[in-house]
């Protein structure tokens, strides 16, 4: 007998969250969302969640299992339990709760909304295909498959702290434009996605990537606008100078000084840019997600210097 | 009461085409009840298809020859011809739009062979070829968020409507359970197919049927309902399809004693045979203890394709067999059964996605429909793979613009608010007060066995009139169900609810369709009549008037440039 432990909540009842037990013996092969409709269908009717295609591929069954986002109908549930035959499910993160399992989705949509998620082009199309091969639709081809699940925004570490951060689902859908050959909207596009709450409020924590069930990745399509935002001569903005600050570090030390970073890109003199980060720093540092104080010169940095200087950098 | 020029239901591939058509004069809403981007559209895999012979030479006479063989000569082949000339045109311009497509060497749009296709002419993003033009659309749907209004999460009750003439939606919003009326000049309906009304099948939750039913309570008869596909490659137990894309890269299918059994059925196509003719193979087989170990499943062996190919081109099919049964198609055969998929019939409508009321065409005024939930026909007894996109995109534009042209000139109608709110808060009501004992779990779950055994792959006389007694005392059990959420706040319960009732009642439209025809044509059956009967029955079925009395009625086909002739591959 499994114990599926499920976050309750509804307002029109009762105005806190709480938590309930349910037991449920798994059947044979049955993912979590199969045995939460067991739930629902046979000993609470009142449990409250979105599912729709339970293969993958709609989006509408994220939350979490123990506390990271999944998509309930992709995971075994057995595959689940710990190690006291229990699943604890909640809802996704960095959303409102509006019932139960079911989070508001307004704000994630907004943002996708905010990144322009559309071609677009000057001229008027040709009377067939715009052509496009194979290695460019590669380039856009992983950023496509999201299904738009939200569990990356969930489990976001920025957005926990900053909600005015488009999230990595957003910005990876940005990287579906910037690096689409027929988009001819590229530098405006970098341009804006390197203000404030884009592509370099990221830190780079990689949770998104292990949250997300499909190629898309959003981490690396991040990396991928980066590199065009760069590449295009994006460079007076706080990201582009916290990334040349990153590189001025690993060359100089053979690691990231990232106690310096944030210092550094909002400029030495920027007093006020300053005084902005230290709520954020604060928030961080009582969420545990700041980088240890002291910091140390790695042994081989004789090694990191020569590759720097091989680069030409 | 809320107002619009034109209300459309769904927002799968039929019903945002249809808004971008409508948005570029009117006023435009789009209701569906899951956001856009999760209609069961992004679940197909497959392709589009489309005569741009980009890979081989293609034309569109030909496409139509394959689409009318392929839906065994009971298609309309008038609306045929203009929906398959209209395709490349459809095509190129989900590519303007943006949609992702695999590509050629040369960067052309990259097709591939499907089932009853003799050329490759299914144009693909991977196998995510749903997804890809869902998404497409849907970005086309936000860049003009300032003229296309989206209730998301919001469900469509019923149609109002006088005598011949719609005027609007009486609606709710799931998230309050609010109640609301549309009233509306034009209404479409893009709400998808029905599948879930099978025990096994690749369709989502969400296809339950509601607006065929909405539909057939404001007077509108349903069209070949007996006409269900099934999908040859279900996931065992799941149903979860696995792409007939995987049989289109050269997949075999193999019995349980490791023979590609599509031999002895259609020799010139093997595999590639349509759906109809693979799933009664497949049930043949197993029927006959050729199973994989004597069980009712069979194998679907990729393993010769090597994983880089399937890694290019079927990446999510692979991910799919490892999430749902830990098998890697890279290593070892799938575990598959047929799975109920496409529903044929659906909500009668003319070629330009007018919705009729009767075998002589007469108009419901200021109401279309377009896409799974429509019966055009295209696709007669059976619809060929990557046909149906098409037809949601083809027909979800043609039913824009009929709407756009319609409600360009007509007025809104007078609607009463306060009655057609209360006949749904009634509805409403009835459910919340029911203290009865019944699992509406234990209905569902019956209605789904009952379906699937009685009126599936093979059926017989004996077993429909046992289904249409069965479905009809489910019905009766419906009433005595017990509900548990009373509450107002994104209550899924009661649309649970809701949904079975609808699925119940097709149910048994579906079967009594099935019982009248007494032939086998396409996706339908008959054991007991194992021939198509062109004499008596090269028509389609029409069911009119009420639950408590269906009324069957027919009408003819449209033949043009295809005489019937024997269908073999
Ligand atoms: C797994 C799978 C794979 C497939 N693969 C292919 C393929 O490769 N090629 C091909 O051509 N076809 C394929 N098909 C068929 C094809 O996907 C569908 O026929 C087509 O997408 C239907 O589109 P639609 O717009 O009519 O409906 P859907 O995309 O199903 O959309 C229905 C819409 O209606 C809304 N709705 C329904 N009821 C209500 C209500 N009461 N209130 C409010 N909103 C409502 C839903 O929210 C949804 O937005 C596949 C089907 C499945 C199931
Ligand atoms: S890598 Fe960036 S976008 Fe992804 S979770 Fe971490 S901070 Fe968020
Ligand atoms: S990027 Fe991945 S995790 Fe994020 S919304 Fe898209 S599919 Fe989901
Ligand atoms: S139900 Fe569609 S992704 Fe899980």
């Amino acid at each position: 007998m499994a114990t599926f432990r499920i976050k309750r909540y509804n307002p029109e009842i009762k105005p806190e969250p709480y938590y309930e037990d349910f037991q449920l013996e798994i059947p044979e092969g049955a993912t979590l969302l199969d045995c939460i409709n067991q739930i629902k269908w046979t000993l609470d009717g009142t449990l409250t969640y979105r599912m729709s295609c339970r293969s993958a591929i709609c989006g509408s069954c994220g939350m979490k299992a123990n506390g990271h986002a999944q998509l309930a109908c992709q995971k075994q549930a057995t595959s689940l339990l710990d190690k006291n035959d229990t699943i604890t499910v909640e809802p996704l993160g960095n959303m409102e709760p509006v019932k139960d399992l079911v989070v508001d989705f307004e704000p994630f949509w907004d943002k996708v909304n905010k990144i322009k998620p559309y071609l677009q082009t000057d001229d008027s199309p040709p009377k067939k295909e715009r052509t496009q091969s194979p290695d460019q639709f590669h380039l856009i081809d992983d950023a496509s498959t999201c299904i738009m699940c939200g569990n990356c925004y969930s489990d976001c570490n920025v957005l926990e702290v900053d909600d005015k951060f488009l999230g990595p689902a957003a910005l990876a859908k940005a990287q579906r434009f910037v690096g689409d050959s027929r988009d001819e909207r590229t530098l405006e596009r970098v341009t804006e996605l390197s203000e404030p709450g884009g592509i370099w409020d990221c830190t780079h924590c990689g949770e998104c990537v292990e949250r997300c069930p499909k190629p898309a990745q959003p981490f690396y399509r991040i990396k991928e606008v980066m590199a065009v935002a760069l590449e295009q001569g994006v460079h007076n903005n706080n990201g582009a100078r916290h990334a040349l600050s990153f590189v001025k570090s690993v060359k100089s030390s053979g690691r990231l000084n990232e106690n310096m970073i944030p210092v550094e890109s909002m400029g030495y003199f920027n007093i006020k840019g300053l005084m902005e980060l230290i709520p954020i720093g604060l928030r961080m540092l009582l969420k545990r997600k700041i980088p240890p104080i002291i910091h140390k010169s790695i042994e081989d940095v004789k090694d990191v210097k020569r590759i720097f200087k091989e680069l030409g950098q | 009461m809320i107002k619009h020029d034109v209300v459309i239901i769904g927002a799968g591939l039929a019903g945002m085409r249809a808004a971008i058509e409508v948005s570029k004069e009117l006023d435009v809403a789009v209701l569906t009840k899951v956001y856009p981007s999760r209609s069961h559209s992004g679940a197909a895999q497959g392709g589009i298809a489309a005569s741009l012979g980009n890979s081989e030479s293609d034309s569109w006479e030909e496409h139509m020859y394959d689409t009318i063989k392929g839906g065994d000569f009971l298609n309309d082949q008038d609306a045929v011809e203009e929906y398959v000339k209209a395709a490349p045109g459809i095509i190129y311009e989900l590519e303007h739009m943006g949609c992702v497509f695999s590509r050629t060497a040369d960067g052309k749009i990259a097709q591939r062979s499907f089932g009853g296709h003799s050329k490759p002419r299914a144009c693909f993003s991977a196998d995510r070829t749903g997804h890809a033009i869902l998404h497409a659309l849907h970005e086309q749907l936000m860049k003009q968020s300032e003229t296309i209004k989206i209730y998301n999460e919001w469900n469509m009750h019923s149609l109002v409507t006088e005598g011949n003439r719609c005027n609007g939606v009486v609606v709710s919003n799931v998230k309050t359970g609010a109640v609301e009326v549309i009233q509306a000049k034009a209404v479409i309906f893009c709400t998808g197919g029905y599948g879930r009304i099978f025990k096994i099948t690749t369709n989502a939750f969400a296809s339950t049927a509601d607006g065929v039913m909405a539909a057939f309570r404001a007077g509108i008869p349903i069209e070949d309902a007996e006409f269900v596909q099934f999908h040859p490659s279900g996931l065992y137990r799941q149903g979860i399809l696995f792409s007939e894309a995987a049989r289109g890269e050269g997949g075999y299918l193999l019995n349980g004693k490791g023979d590609r059994f599509m031999e002895q059925y259609a020799p010139s196509r093997m595999e590639l045979a349509p759906r109809d003719i693979v799933s009664r193979a497949e049930q043949s087989e197993i029927d006959a203890g050729r199973g994989v170990n004597g069980k009712d499943f069979i194998h679907l062996d990729l393993r010769h394709l090597g994983e880089a190919r399937i890694m290019e081109r079927l990446p999510q099919i692979r991910q799919l067999g490892i999430d749902f049964t830990s098998v890697d198609c890279v290593k070892d055969p799938l575990p598959i059964q047929p799975t109920a998929h496409y529903s044929m019939g659906g909500i009668p409508t003319d070629k330009f996605s007018q919705v009729v009321m009767d075998a002589q065409g007469t108009k419901m005024e200021g109401f279309f429909a377009a896409g799974e939930c429509a019966c055009v026909s295209v696709h007669g007894g059976n619809r060929l793979g990557t046909n149906s996109l098409l037809d949601a995109t083809v027909f979800g534009r043609r039913a824009g613009l009929s709407a756009l042209e319609y409600a360009r000139s007509a007025d809104f109608a007078k609607v009463n608010e306060a009655q057609e709110k209360t006949k749904v808060l009634k509805s409403f009501e009835d459910i919340f007060q029911r203290d009865g004992s019944e699992s509406y779990n234990d209905i569902r779950n019956e209605m789904k066995d009952v379906m699937m055994e009685k009126c599936g792959i093979f059926r017989d006389e004996e077993k429909l009139k046992a289904c249409i007694e069965n479905i009809k005392s489910l019905h009766l059990r419906f009433k005595k169900g017990k509900v548990t959420d009373k509450g107002k706040l994104f209550n899924t319960e009661i649309y649970e609810i809701l949904e079975l009732e609808n699925m119940l009642e097709m149910a048994q439209i579906i079967a009594t369709s099935a019982l009248a025809r007494k032939e086998s044509r396409g996706g339908h059956f008959r054991s007991d009549y194992d021939k198509r009967d062109d004499k008596n029955f090269l028509k389609h079925t029409l069911v009119h008037g009420s639950m408590e009395e269906l009324e069957l009625k027919y009408k003819p086909v449209v033949i043009t440039k295809h005489k019937p002739t024997e269908r073999t591959y």
